[in-house]
């Protein structure tokens, strides 16, 4: 008790550190909070809604799509719909889905302290992201913009030859989010180099932790490249100033490069954190500590740095330089490298595991199944003559899918799942969340797999409409889509059930030995009761007490 | 030499395509190897590992010969990759000696071709089997990328500037182009035909040399036959119509679209941004040839493109054909 009398800045005087920090009802106790844990619920919200828009846009594309010709929309309302469909997926869900949310929730928790270093920035941060959001919102409401998310000029820039649709405010919108992305950023960053708890030493940090650190280096970099170029470009819209556009003495190649400079990084933002969520789940359910700890830890930070040099991999047919093409195609290869280690090192450490496969776990293990296509296949479009080929077709969307999707959404799943129990103080029940697992990944593969033999086929992306030889397998995908959208939506309800009617969630469900797993659940406002002391890692389990691994 | 389809590929007809579907089966098959050991041992691991009641917990060993057996085996494989990748790249890349030059335009939504004697024909590009071919592309609006699957090449065109795609078709047939970077749709009345980026295609038909010489013979010539019947130039010149996009943006039946219908235009007056014209034989002439000219009011925001390609005979054609639209 006397360990909790130092108040953290910013917090409440009046509340007692040590009740549940749910204690505390009504809706300004949750728009006031400085409270991570608050804070990430929030972002949970935000993001569950975005994903269930962007799944929604999805389902629309795909029903489109089920035969030739026109079946629900015309072929302007489908090009805005793809654009709305990325836009709403890569900023508004992918990008904070980990980070933002569990990572918020979990991040102070793991490292044994009471909130993020600067809590006021953390609830701006959530301000400027609903500030974004309502951008997007406004943009949508006046059409939406028919541009693909990566809005490349000069159809998204010039009044003249380019879209009539809703640019500005959407640019606005990411320019706008980017801001709450850097910010978070710079809070994680500080807290990991400045409030460990005594003797959380760095190579006792989780691997959660050390993915959310890379990742926070990548969203300070990087971003504000991505909020120079939108607004370079929303001043070409807007004033006519000829920075992209030919036509005004600009060059839209240019446009590529200082796009992708952010976005190509933006996908390690994406993948990086859901590695760490995998990391955490693989070493509970298999009681090990994961092989190779250092290499995996430092494989985050090698993809951090290496994201920031294989942007030109977008553009091996965009009419770039030869000797360009060769180094960006050289280095996309070194990508290989510290993802490879992380598969290695995830499989070798279920040998000699002690393994048990409730549901986070089966989504740790198809994370590491699905992110394998996904990575292998990024080695076919490294090879620049089969990119030559693959470029801009549906081998390409099922490429990303495989690893935005394959990838990130099942480690945000399994990190779902895996911390459920500790944040809500609820349980969920196993039958239907194992189901909805299955019905997701077999409708997933069903929706994408067939993708990739379209694409080598010749079916360019960004398509209303196609040439008779590609239907059956549209049909397929589609078909696909709605098992997918089913599984979801038996995970939404099992969620929502848990918290109406859930069983009250044990200390440690699943009997880890990681730091967020000893405090009670749901844990205190100032996370811990007694402030913790590091004497092991997370994941040793040799080490751990037996009361340390007991449920109560 | 004939390739045949195979289940992932299209029938290869460029003599740098079967090297590249080489690398893809070569990769593919690599990937395939990958992903068995991996998901194997993967499950064979969660099925001998199942977590017995009482399991004493072992401390992980890090076996640092492993870590960097698996670090370092990937850089010698990737350098093979990239070696092999980029020599059949550069390779592709490489304009051959004296190779014949096609011009291609790019817009919205459709392509241009002109040949090396000047003749210009939309949507439809002859070139003769095993000769080596050179195109400098260019756009004249948004990017677009041509696309031919069958030759496995693809490159951009970007206004502002030429790219080139450099082949030798070897095998004689038709191969199909898209356009593979996004460009667009235009707005269209609910039960209008839909236009836009996915609808920007071209046919390539790698024909014999004679052949290919007779196809430029005739190409700015009334053809024999339009459909079933003997051509007039009112039925070419609804050939010409469809063939170089005019339908996207001009209706026939009154309905207003990014241009102004043609329907019963000809012979009366139209407002114009200098003044009341005359759609008569020479307005209409000049307004295929310099679109900005004289600009129907209501319309001074299109972006009509120019027509410069056609041919005197083509446009009185066309002329013969708007005449009919009553």
């Amino acid at each position: 008790m006397a360990a909790v009398t130092t108040p953290l800045a910013g917090h409440h005087e009046e509340v007692d550190p040590n009740e549940s920090y749910l204690e505390k009802k009504g809706l300004m106790s949750w728009l006031v909070t400085v409270d991570h844990k608050r804070i990430g619920v929030m972002y949970l919200a935000a993001v569950c809604v975005s994903f269930a828009l962007g799944g929604l846009f999805a389902l629309l594309l795909r029903l489109e799509l089920i035969a030739k010709g026109r079946t629900i929309m015309d072929a302007d309302t489908y090009n805005r719909m793809f654009s709305l469909h990325g836009v709403v997926m890569v900023f508004l869900f992918i990008i904070p889905s980990i980070p933002a949310a569990l990572g918020n929730i979990f991040l102070p928790i793991q490292l044994g302290t009471k909130d993020v270093a600067f809590p006021k920035l953390n609830l701006l941060s959530l301000y400027i992201y609903v500030f974004g959001a309502c951008f997007g919102l406004y943009s949508m409401i006046n059409g939406g913009v028919d541009t693909g998310w990566t809005f490349y000029t000069p159809y998204s820039s010039s009044l003249k030859v380019g879209t009539t649709s809703a640019v500005i405010p959407m640019t606005l919108a990411a320019f706008v989010m980017g801001f709450s992305s850097i910010l978070t950023g710079v809070n994680f960053i500080a807290t990991v180099h400045k409030m460990r708890a005594p003797g959380l030493t760095w190579r006792r940090l989780s691997l959660f932790t050390w993915s959310l650190y890379a990742t926070s280096i990548i969203q300070v970099l990087a971003t504000p490249v991505l909020a120079i170029t939108l607004l370079l470009l929303t001043m070409e819209r807007f004033l006519g100033l000829g920075i992209f556009d030919p036509a005004l003495g600009g060059d839209p190649v240019l446009y590529q490069h200082f796009f992708w400079f952010y976005s190509h990084p933006a996908v390690y933002i994406m993948i990086v954190p859901g590695m760490g969520v995998v990391s955490e789940i693989i070493a509970t359910f298999s009681r090990r500590e994961p092989v190779g700890y250092m290499f995996i830890a430092m494989s985050s930070l090698g993809l951090a740095l290496l994201g920031f040099l294989v942007w030109g991999h977008h553009l091996f047919v965009a009419g770039m330089s030869e000797y360009a093409t060769m180094v960006f195609s050289a280095l996309t290869f070194l990508v290989a490298i510290p993802s490879g280690v992380k598969i290695f090192n995830w499989v070798a450490t279920l040998y000699k595991g002690s393994i048990s496969l409730e549901s986070p776990m089966l989504w740790a293990l198809s994370f590491i199944v699905l992110f394998t296509i996904g990575g292998l296949t990024g080695l076919f479009l490294g090879m620049l003559a089969v990119d030559v080929h693959l470029h801009d077709t549906y081998f390409v969307v099922a490429h990303f899918h495989y690893v935005m999707v394959g990838g990130t959404v099942m480690g945000f799943f399994g990190g779902l799942h895996y911390w459920w129990p500790k944040f809500t103080g609820k349980m969920y029940d196993e039958g239907p969340a194992k189901l909805g697992w299955l019905l997701v990944f077999i409708g997933f593969n069903v929706t994408f797999l067939v993708q990739f033999v379209l694409g080598s086929r010749g079916m360019p992306r960004r398509y209303y409409d196609y040439l008779p030889e590609f239907e059956s397998f549209h049909r397929i995908s589609t078909i696909g889509s709605w098992i997918l959208g089913v599984g979801f939506v038996i995970l939404l309800w099992n969620f929502i059930r848990s918290l109406t009617s859930g069983k009250k969630a044990p200390r440690n469900p699943w009997g880890s030995a990681a730091l967020e797993w000893q405090t009670t659940t749901p844990p205190p406002v100032f996370n811990f009761v007694k402030d913790p002391v590091i004497t092991r890692g997370p994941y040793v389990y040799h080490l751990a007490t037996t009361e340390e691994l007991s449920r109560d | 030499m004939i390739v045949p389809q195979t289940f992932q590929l299209p029938p290869a007809m460029s003599e740098g395509a079967p090297e590249v579907d080489w690398l893809f089966y070569a990769i593919y098959w690599f990937s395939v190897f990958f992903f068995v050991v991996i998901t194997a041992a993967t499950i064979y691991f969660v099925i001998k590992y199942k977590r017995k009641p009482g399991q004493k917990e072992e401390a992980t060993i890090d076996h640092t010969k492993l870590e960097l057996l698996w670090t370092i085996t990937p850089v010698a494989i990737i350098v093979v990759l990239f070696h092999i990748s980029f020599s059949a790249y550069i390779k592709n890349a490489t304009a051959a000696e004296g190779a014949t030059e096609i011009r291609v335009r790019g817009k919205r939504w459709a392509w241009e071709f002109e040949y090396p004697n000047g003749s210009r024909s939309p949507a439809e590009l002859y070139l003769p089997v095993n000769t080596p071919i050179k195109l400098v592309m260019s756009s004249e609006d948004v990017l677009h990328s041509f696309y031919i699957p069958n030759f496995r090449m693809k490159r951009d065109t970007v206004p502002g500037m030429y790219t080139t795609l450099n082949f030798k078709p070897t095998v004689l047939g038709d191969a199909q182009v898209f356009c593979a970077e996004y460009c667009g749709a235009p707005k269209v009345a609910p039960g209008q035909e839909q236009q836009g980026h996915f609808s920007m295609l071209a046919m390539i038909h790698v024909v014999s040399e004679a052949e290919y010489k007779k196809q430029l013979d005739k190409m700015d010539k009334m053809p024999e036959l339009c459909g079933d019947k003997p051509c007039t130039p009112a039925t070419w010149g609804e050939q010409l119509f469809a063939k170089n996009g005019c339908p996207t943006c001009h209706s026939k039946d009154g309905s207003k679209g990014a241009g102004p219908s043609l329907k019963g235009v000809f012979g009366t007056m139209q407002p114009t941004n200098s003044g009341p014209q005359m759609a008569d034989d020479n307005y209409i002439r000049e307004s295929i040839l310099r679109p900005q000219a004289k600009v129907v009011t209501g319309f001074e925001n299109a972006q009509m493109p120019m027509f410069g390609g056609l041919k005197d005979p083509q446009i009185d054609a066309l002329i013969a054909y708007i005449k009919t639209l009553k």
